[in-house]
């Protein structure tokens, strides 16, 4: 039973993840939450999960010429510094405390990423406003042809 | 902007993402992209992709610190890692499919309420 939970809750942060909204932070508070994983413990096995699934994305945008080299040792470097830093400092965080700041880093997060998402919803309905009334016969015919193929 | 302010976000916002991503075990991410893409002017593609590269040492580095505080626990994360790779593939394809800023208000929903309940 376990184990299917383990699985069904890596599916949903995998998806979450490959769409590139952070599963992480997702699949961590599932397993805390869904499968009672100790908060450190979830921590860790997002943080091993994380690593065969980028090497394969990576793999996937450098081929595409996504990826600013530039850019990634400069800011990098500091970041593997504080994150080691972080991660002792994690542990000596007791797990429902820690559990509780990851819940407040949930919540502002959250609220980001509606705001964030409101703005392009809105957006978007608003671009296709503006194309139906400029070319109304135009959207017209592309939707009965989307509808028919 | 100057060369000088660049470089100096580029290490403060690095120690951030850092300092977030050993610190909760992730999320770094989501804070590596807007430093990219709002902070530097990265256009949004290239900068999901490159978040993804700067995100993979930290996760390692960080990784390897919880490992050796005993923290791993190697059968469900080899069980997890499995869904989450399948997962990630799905959510690839779903990505072209669905109206991304939908799920995102989905994504968002979820992340608050599970924040609250484990806040309180």
């Amino acid at each position: 039973m376990k184990v299917l939970l383990l699985i069904i809750i890596g599916i949903i942060g995998g998806v979450i993840g490959g769409m590139g909204m952070g599963g992480g932070t997702l699949l961590i508070p599932l397993l805390t939450i869904f499968v009672g994983v100790e908060q450190h413990a979830a921590q860790a096995l997002n943080l091993l999960a994380f690593i065969p699934m980028s090497g394969v994305a990576i793999a996937i945008h450098i081929k595409n010429k996504l990826v600013d080299f530039k850019q990634v040792l400069p800011i990098a470097i500091p970041a593997v510094a504080a994150g080691v830093g972080s991660s002792v400092l994690s542990k000596l965080t007791g797990a429902r405390a820690l559990s509780r700041w990851f819940g407040l880093f949930l919540v502002v997060l959250g609220i980001y990423q509606l705001i964030t998402a409101i703005i392009a919803l809105v957006g978007s309905i608003r671009k296709k406003r503006r194309e139906l009334l400029k070319f109304p016969e135009e959207v017209a015919s592309r939707h009965i042809s989307a509808s028919l193929t | 902007m100057k060369k000088i302010a660049k470089s100096a976000l580029r290490i403060g916002g690095g120690a951030l993402v850092g300092f977030i991503n050993g610190f909760f075990g992730g999320g770094g991410g989501m804070l590596c992209v807007p430093l990219l893409e709002k902070v530097l002017k990265v256009p949004t593609k290239n900068a999901h992709a490159t978040a993804i590269l700067v995100i993979l040492p930290i996760s390692v580095a960080s990784a390897i610190t919880y490992i050796i505080n005993g923290y791993a626990d190697f059968s469900a994360t080899l069980v997890s890692s499995l869904g989450v790779t399948a997962g990630g593939a799905l959510g690839a394809v779903l990505l072209t499919r669905l109206k991304s800023a939908t799920v995102g208000v989905v994504f968002a929903v979820i992340m608050i309420v599970a924040g609250v309940k484990l806040l309180f």
